[in-house]
């Protein structure tokens, strides 16, 4: 194997730590060879779920509010009675071996709960990780979920999914590497929403034998795979200096020669907003509705919605931006209520605005209760529609939103199209923001959610920053903010150039505001246009990256 | 058998921590129990069982158990049915 791997930077930061590997799923057992001795695997069924319940009980009891009542239903679960007894049977009468048994017993009670739909379907993910720790006590293999070798290490998993990455503890974990994924997999979101370092889509990191010692730059996605004693110990230190720092940002953000750009937060309800207000952000440059209507077999009502949008914009002062973006549900975020049926392709299929356009009454809905949360709170709430493609998608969203008594309306450009016609939206509406995951996704024609693909999915794509560029242009020529609201604000390095592109405001993690806020100090709004330049015309976003690095020795100094 | 015929008073169904309380509570009785909703009847103590029912809030279900005591456990578990277990705080859970 090289000693120099490289992998996709996600999440800014340097780590140095022995490799722990997150064990691999949990797959369905063989349904044969029938067992020797029926006895011995029908008595082996009830003590390996007492002994996982008993786990999930402490965990239960280490856990508070909506995670603990979650993990006590789990814990139920797992010793069911009548799981058992659906597993014993198969096991007496059909001769199939333990695990299977029991495998196939939580399934059929997973697609009686995902037939129930609402919250007794959501619970469907929890039936499937009881029968992946009960099948894995059975067949003796690691429990999933993340390891606590008690030290710090550099966590090194397959992928993390999103059950798994609610569980880790960032006092112990220095660093995440994942074999597949993209910039905009969970992993790279969960990342830098908690300030670890992480690289994703390196294969090659399975082969490392558990230890290992690995000297990681989750910036340029380099992974030393033999370093030095010198190494290590200079990555330490970069790692303690930047940990020193004071994570508070306090604002105003603006460049070294007092050019303003407003660093919002992306946030996705009140516990978000309050996080986000207490992180020093100066508003929110996205606030995602779907929380309300996830998991929900019916449609939220108008005060259900309107009270769970007060309660976000109250965390913040009189007069802050709230940009509140409207359901942006279909793709992968498909609704029951809405009843879309089967889409051949979702991305490019009816989502975001698209339904808003054609089932009227749950935008008018939606709108009317973000303008009375609007009005019983002090905030200055914008709103904005998403994936909207032509002019007239624009101009049908503003006349829905002032109807509802909004008065500072937007589109998000995530599409081409939009890109491309952004001075013609601009003339319809009073902002627009970027969604750089989408809009690198549609530009590049490579699915943001597939690791092979991460390379094109890269926001330091020339092409795609080209785009942005046009719609800075656009927003400078009228004189209309243009925001950044994807991951893309969050890289440090990177937003100096979105800044010099013409983006008035950047919205980010939370987490991420006072790396960029520090970052944006160091450099004056024609230093922003001149790294501007070399990135956009770069060969590729790796040579873009490093010449826009080289440009930003405030990177090296803050350890970023 | 005893049999109680109830309507589910919690505002979030028979799902949540409605669900959670009263398996825990029929896993105290000394009968079995079972409850049945529709067509399908389960053993109470089954949490997988109580929720794949998916009874919401006004539904009605059947409680039946026999041998000593299955009036008395029945009894017991009518009354938290009854009640709003979302908005009461549990005496012991």
């Amino acid at each position: 194997m090289p000693e120099l791997l490289r992998g996709h930077g996600v999440s800014p930061g340097t780590a140095a730590g022995p490799v722990v590997r997150m064990p691999d799923p949990v797959t369905e057992p063989p349904g044969g060879p029938p067992p020797a001795d029926t006895d011995v695997d029908l008595a082996r069924i009830r003590p390996a779920m007492d002994l996982v319940a008993t786990d999930m009980w402490a965990r239960a009891g280490k856990a508070e509010g909506e995670t603990k009542a979650v993990l006590e239903a789990t814990a139920m679960m797992a010793s069911d009675p009548e799981l058992a007894d659906l597993a014993e049977n198969a096991v007496r009468e059909q001769g199939i071996p333990a695990p299977r048994a029991v495998w196939d017993a939580a399934n059929t009670f997973r697609d009686m709960l995902a037939g129930a739909g609402g919250y007794v379907g959501a619970r469907a993910s929890d039936v499937e990780d009881v029968r992946n720790r009960i099948v894995g006590e059975l067949l003796g293999v690691p429990a999933p979920g993340i390891p606590d070798p008690g030290h710090p290490f550099i966590l090194v998993a397959r992928d993390l999914a999103p059950a798994d990455t609610a569980t880790i503890n960032p006092e112990r974990v220095l660093a995440f590497v994942t074999a597949e994924g993209g910039p905009t997999s969970h992993t790279a979101i969960l990342a830098r929403a908690l300030g670890i370092p992480a690289v994703v889509s390196c294969p090659e990191v399975l082969a490392i034998t558990e230890g290992t010692v690995l000297v990681l730059d989750g910036a340029t996605g380099t992974i030393d795979t033999a370093p030095d004693e010198a190494t290590v110990a200079g990555a330490r230190d970069r790692a303690a200096r930047a940990a020193a720092r004071n994570r508070r940002w306090d604002g105003p953000g603006s460049t070294a020669d007092g050019h303003r750009v407003k660093l919002l937060a992306n946030i996705g309800d009140a516990a978000g907003a309050q996080a986000a207000a207490a992180a020093g952000a100066e508003g929110v440059g996205l606030f995602r509705t779907e929380f309300l209507f996830l998991d929900r077999a019916d449609e939220p009502s108008e005060s259900e919605q309107t009270e769970s949008y007060a309660a976000a914009f109250g965390s913040f002062g009189e007069g802050t931006k709230i940009v509140v973006r409207t359901l942006d549900a279909g793709a992968d975020k498909p609704l029951p209520f809405l009843d879309q049926g089967e889409e051949a392709n979702p991305a490019l299929g009816v989502r975001g605005l698209r339904i808003g356009l054609a089932q009227p009454e749950v935008l008018n809905k939606q709108l009317r209760a973000i303008a009375a949360a609007a009005s019983s709170t002090n905030a200055d709430v914008w709103v904005m529609a998403p994936m909207v493609a032509v002019l007239s998608e624009a101009q049908a969203f503003d006349r829905h939103a002032r109807e509802a008594g909004l008065r500072t309306t937007g589109v998000m450009v995530e599409i081409p199209a939009a890109a491309l016609s952004a001075g013609e939206l601009l003339g319809a509406v009073d902002f627009v923001s970027i969604g750089t995951n989408d809009l690198a996704q549609y530009t590049l024609a490579a699915d943001r959610m597939s690791g092979p693909l991460a390379a094109l999915n890269d926001p330091w794509q020339p092409a795609l920053l080209r785009l942005i560029g046009m719609v800075g242009a656009a927003g400078q020529t009228v004189a209309k903010p243009v925001g950044i609201c994807g991951e893309a604000a969050a890289d440090p390095a990177l937003a100096p150039v979105l800044v010099g592109l013409g983006a008035t405001s950047l919205s980010m993690s939370a987490r991420s505001l006072s790396d960029v806020g520090a970052v944006l100090k160091t450099v004056t709004l024609q230093q922003c246009r001149d790294l501007a330049v070399l990135a956009v015309g770069a060969a590729d976003a790796a040579s873009g990256r490093a010449a826009v690095r080289a440009g930003l020795p405030a990177l090296d100094e803050l350890g970023l | 058998m005893p049999e109680r015929t109830v309507t589910v008073g919690s505002t979030s169904g028979l799902h949540a921590r409605p669900a959670k309380l009263f398996v825990q509570a029929a896993a105290k009785q000394p009968v079995k129990v079972t409850i049945t909703a529709g067509e399908r009847t389960v053993d109470a103590r089954s949490m997988l069982g109580v929720l794949s029912l998916g009874v919401n809030t006004g539904g009605t279900v059947t409680l039946a158990a026999e041998g000593e005591g299955a009036d008395a456990a029945l009894d017991t578990l009518v009354t938290l049915l009854e009640s709003d277990l979302d908005a009461e705080t549990p005496v012991d859970a």
